[in-house]
This record gives structure tokens, sequence and C-alpha cells, in this order.
């Protein structure tokens, strides 16, 4: 399960919306499996009985007031840091062909 | 001799009117100048500063209140969101961005008087334990400019051993903080998971991420601390403070039960570094620790579930940067998905893409139990072992890592090579209790930490007995 090919790494760069080149498909490849046969350890451990942690300081559903809280940012601060942008609108390329 | 008072006098010093806070950011600046060649520092934000430092030395001559740390200058690692320069997370892909608000750390540091002055070289987006991975440069090891200054806080480690200010900002996820404190010999502070707010900051591994000081001394860490933590509105995973806070410590080992972690000095540590913490831990014995020798099994097993934990939660957090809000997006894309693509397959380093496809691979369907919730599952192993061993002793000591700087290049070209680095600092993130390293000598020239670790929530006791321990290793 650990042994990647190359287009297993091609299909993850596809999921993660990532260009990989031929030259670096191999090279990923490579690393990508041998992280994966590291991670290989785990399957020793007796996990008998014990659930799995997500949040290690107990806290559960904090949650806060459903009251408007002024984060000091407006929405034209966030809007000019689109590289485009149109009236109040971020613009970005047509999405279907 | 350091250039730089303890934070505190420093601050006080301010206050009465007896030092300028302009004056100590032009020293801060300068210095930074002065040490360019050792690529610490990303960006000055020095127009900020001075302007800051201006309205502080205004405040003091009107008799107006300036705060707990005023005019102390310090550097920021460049995955905070601060003013006054760009925040680049040492990444490509954030080229160009200006942060539209600061971290809640940033926030409270000015609302105390502190300055920042500039944003320190990191491995991008925290990804590494030597800054190779910065996008932009490799920061050298103040002790010997052919080492690396460990990662991934590299740059803000190096700037205080540099004397650029009196102290720095990191983050620790897998050992980030305190990795490169033992690699160029100062204090890195790691507190309890949510100790101090992430609001503002780049995320990584967002179950793991804590933020923490780089200092010359434990007494500087913990006024950092003492100004930077507590809860926050907008980030839902902060804790309380303590209520005694986390300066004026009760600095004494006398009856402190130590427990020397057995799996982290085993026959495979190189000798010499095993030898030095030897010899460290006597001198906490001869402190009037009482020490011990515990065994925590499953901790070997800490970083396969860190990189399970930390790719998976390093694919979520990076899918957000997809050129579209900001800064910059491929000009030459077709449509909005191959915008996607070739945005980030031109902006992430090959690290963080190693870090996405893993993530990616783990957490997809059909690899989920075997890989995510099993790596959970051996998390919560090792959190029991950890509350078993703190029911027996006050703290735990072992070496930082298990070995001290490497040269630049030396484990570059080998990514699991790399990871090896953090074997002996990751178990303590998976736990999220806090941890220390403070140096304890050196070989060959070359600066070794000893960790000291404490359960959840200790924090003052951990930084009181860092604190006494640091008096007897100097």
């Amino acid at each position: 399960m650990a042994d990647l090919t190359r287009d297993d790494v091609l299909k993850l760069a596809r999921l993660a919306r990532l260009t990989v080149t031929d030259e670096e498909a191999d090279r990923y490849r490579e690393e990508l499996s041998a992280i994966l046969q590291y991670v290989e350890l785990l399957q020793q451990a007796d996990l008998t009985g014990l659930e799995p942690t997500s949040q290690v300081t107990g806290l559960k559903n904090v949650t806060r007031d459903d009251q408007v809280v002024d984060y000091g940012t407006s929405p034209d601060d966030l809007l000019r840091l689109a590289p485009a942008s149109e009236g109040r609108h971020i613009k970005v390329k047509r999405m279907i062909a | 001799m350091s250039q730089w008072l303890p934070i505190r006098e420093l601050a006080a010093k301010v206050q009465a009117g007896e030092l300028k806070a302009s004056d100590l950011v032009e020293q801060a600046l300068r210095t930074i100048e002065e040490k360019k060649e050792y690529d610490a520092i990303i960006a000055t934000t020095a127009e900020r500063a001075r302007e800051r430092a201006a309205s502080i030395d205004a405040a003091v001559a009107n008799g107006q209140p300036v705060g707990r740390l005023a005019g102390v200058p310090f550097i920021a690692k460049d995955n905070f969101l601060v003013f006054g320069a760009e925040t680049t997370a040492a990444s490509n892909i954030l080229k160009g961005f200006n942060a539209p608000y600061q971290s809640t750390a940033i926030e409270r540091l000015e609302a105390e008087g502190a300055i920042c002055v500039a944003k320190a070289n990191l491995d991008a987006f925290a990804h590494g334990s030597s800054t190779e991975n910065s996008d932009f440069m490799t920061t050298k090891n103040p002790r010997d400019k052919t080492r690396v200054p460990g990662g991934s806080s590299g740059g803000s480690a190096a700037s205080v051993v540099l004397e650029m200010a009196p102290f720095a900002l990191g983050t620790d996820t897998g050992g980030s903080i305190r990795l490169p404190a033992s690699f160029v010999g100062c204090v890195g502070y790691k507190p309890t998971y949510g100790l101090v707010s992430r609001y503002g900051v780049v995320a990584m591994a967002s179950s793991t991420d804590v933020i923490g000081p780089l200092t010359r001394t434990v007494e500087d860490a913990s006024a950092v601390l003492d100004v930077m933590s507590g809860q926050d509105q907008f980030d839902g995973t902060t804790i309380p403070r303590d209520e005694a806070g986390y300066i004026d410590l009760s600095a004494d080992l006398k009856g402190k039960k130590i427990g020397i972690i057995k799996e982290y000095m085993s026959d495979d540590l190189d000798a010499e570094i095993k030898a030095k913490i030897q010899a460290g831990i006597g001198k906490l014995k001869d402190a009037g620790a009482e020490i011990t020798e515990l065994s925590l099994p499953s901790l070997p097993l800490a970083l396969a579930v860190y990189y399970i934990v930390c790719p998976a939660e390093v694919s979520s957090n990076l899918s957000r940067y997809d050129g579209q809000r900001y800064p910059s997006s491929a000009e030459d894309a077709k449509d909005l998905d191959e915008s996607y693509m070739l945005t980030r397959g031109r902006g992430f380093g090959a690290e963080a893409k190693r870090r996405i496809m893993i993530g990616t691979y783990v957490l997809s369907s059909g690899y989920y139990d075997a890989y995510y919730n099993k790596a959970q599952t051996v998390r919560t192993k090792i959190i029991n072992e950890f509350n078993e061993a703190f029911g027996q002793v006050d703290f735990l000591v072992g070496p930082t890592a298990p070995m001290t700087a490497f040269k630049i290049g030396e484990n570059s070209e080998d990514p699991l090579q790399m990871y090896l680095t953090d074997i002996m600092t990751v178990a303590v993130n998976m736990a999220g209790v806090p941890a220390i390293s403070i140096p304890v000598g050196d070989i060959n020239g070359l600066p070794v930490g000893l960790q000291l670790i404490a359960q959840q929530r200790q924090d003052r006791a951990l930084l009181g007995a860092a604190r006494a321990a640091e008096k007897v290793l100097a």
C-alpha cells in the first residue's frame, strides 16, 4: 500500500490542484513512498480500547454569543488584496470553458 | 555581555525616561544591518517601528502610561501577520501579501509597548528543520556560518543570538521553536497548546501549532509569555492563563521530581550529546532535584504520528492559497481550474507540495482509517503515557535534539532524514504539553539544548524550574 506509482502522484497532484513536471513526479514518487513506508511503524502499536484524539486540551463545542463582532477589518480592506475585482466582487477566470 | 538589558529592566528604563524607545529601535535596526550576511531577516518594519517608538517617547514625556514592555524591540517570524511589511511565511505564493490585520500575539505585545522591528526567515510555511526550505534564502548559524540554525524558526533563533533584538517570536508545530534554540544556543519556549492565540498566524497543523518566544534567558521568555497568553475571542482553542501569571517565578529545584525519558537517552544517542545531557541532569540533582528514570514506550512512534497528522492538516490549511483572493494569481491561465493549478504549482516549494500530497493521500477515502485514524489513536496512547508519567514526576527531561547543528546542504536531499531531526520534540506537540529548550553547553563549539517538559497548563511551574536550571547549567 505504501509504494506509490507515478500515476498515483499525478492523481494526488491533480486532487490538490498542483502542477508537477514529469521530473518532479518521479522524485515525489520516491520521496512520498519513503515517507509512507516510515509511517508504517504505527502498524506495530497495540491500540486496543483506545479512541482517536484530535483536540488535546479537552475543549468541546466552544461557542460565543450570536452577536456581530467588529474585527476592525472592512470588506474594502479585504477586497483590495484581490488580484482582480469588480465593484464589491472578486473577479476570477471563467469556470466553464 | 549582551548589548540588551533583560526585557523588564529595559522597559522600566523606557518608562522612567532613562532610555528612549527611538534609540532602542535604531540600535536594533543597526544591528540587523550589520549582521545582514546571516540572512536571518526577510524585511524590516523600520518606518512603522520608528513611528511607534516616537509615540511611546512622546507619551513618556507627557507622563502617560506606556505599557509593561515599553520600547522593547522584537522580531517576528514571517508567518505572523504584522503591519509595516509583507507577510510571506517565506513562500513565493504569499509574496506581495500585506496583512489587513495583525495577529493577536502582536496586538497584545504592541498594547504593552513592545515594537516589532523586523520579520525573520523560516522554512516556507514553517515546513522544515533548517530554514533550507525557505523559498528565499537559508539562514546561517551564528556560531558557524557553514551550518544551519535549525528550523523552522531559524531566523528568529539566529536573530536573538546575533542580538538584533531582545526577543523574537516563533511557532512550534513539531519542534520549530525548541530545535533552533538548541542549534544556536538560546532559550526556546513552547507553551501548552492554546495558551497563546493562533489568530493571525499562518496556519500549519492547527491541532499542534503554538506560538512562543525565543530569548537569551528564561526570565525574558516568561516576560513575553506573560503578555501574549490567555483566551482570545478570535481563537476558539485558547485556554485561560494561569491566575498567577508567568513572571516573578519561584525558581527552585529543591524537592522537584524530574524523570529522565529513557527512550530519549538510549544507546543509539550520540555519546557526546548523551554525556552533555547527563552532566546537565547531574547539576539539576546537585541543585536539589530528585532524579528518576521513566519509560514512555510509545514516544518513538510520535514522529510517525506527526508525519500523518501534520501533512493532513497542512493539506487542508494550505488549500486556501488558491491565488484568487490574495495576493496574485497566474495571469496566463485560461480558466479558473487552471488558475488554481498554475498558481499553486508555481507558488509552493517542494516541501509544501510533498506535505500537501501526503496529506491528500492519508485523508482520501479508503486510506483514512489506515493512516489518519490510526495516527490519532496512537496519539491517545502517547497522551496517556505522558499523563501516567506526570502522575509520578513534576517534569520530564532529555535532549532537545539528537544532534548539534548540521552543515547547510547535509540533509536537504533527503526529506525523511530531515524529518528525523524532530524525533525528540514532536511527542510534546502531539500531547499539547509545554516544553522548553535551555542551553547546556557546547560540543566542538556547537550548542546543545536540554529539554524540560511539564504537564499541560503547568507553564508557570515549568518556567520556574527552567529558571533554576538555567542558573546551574550556565
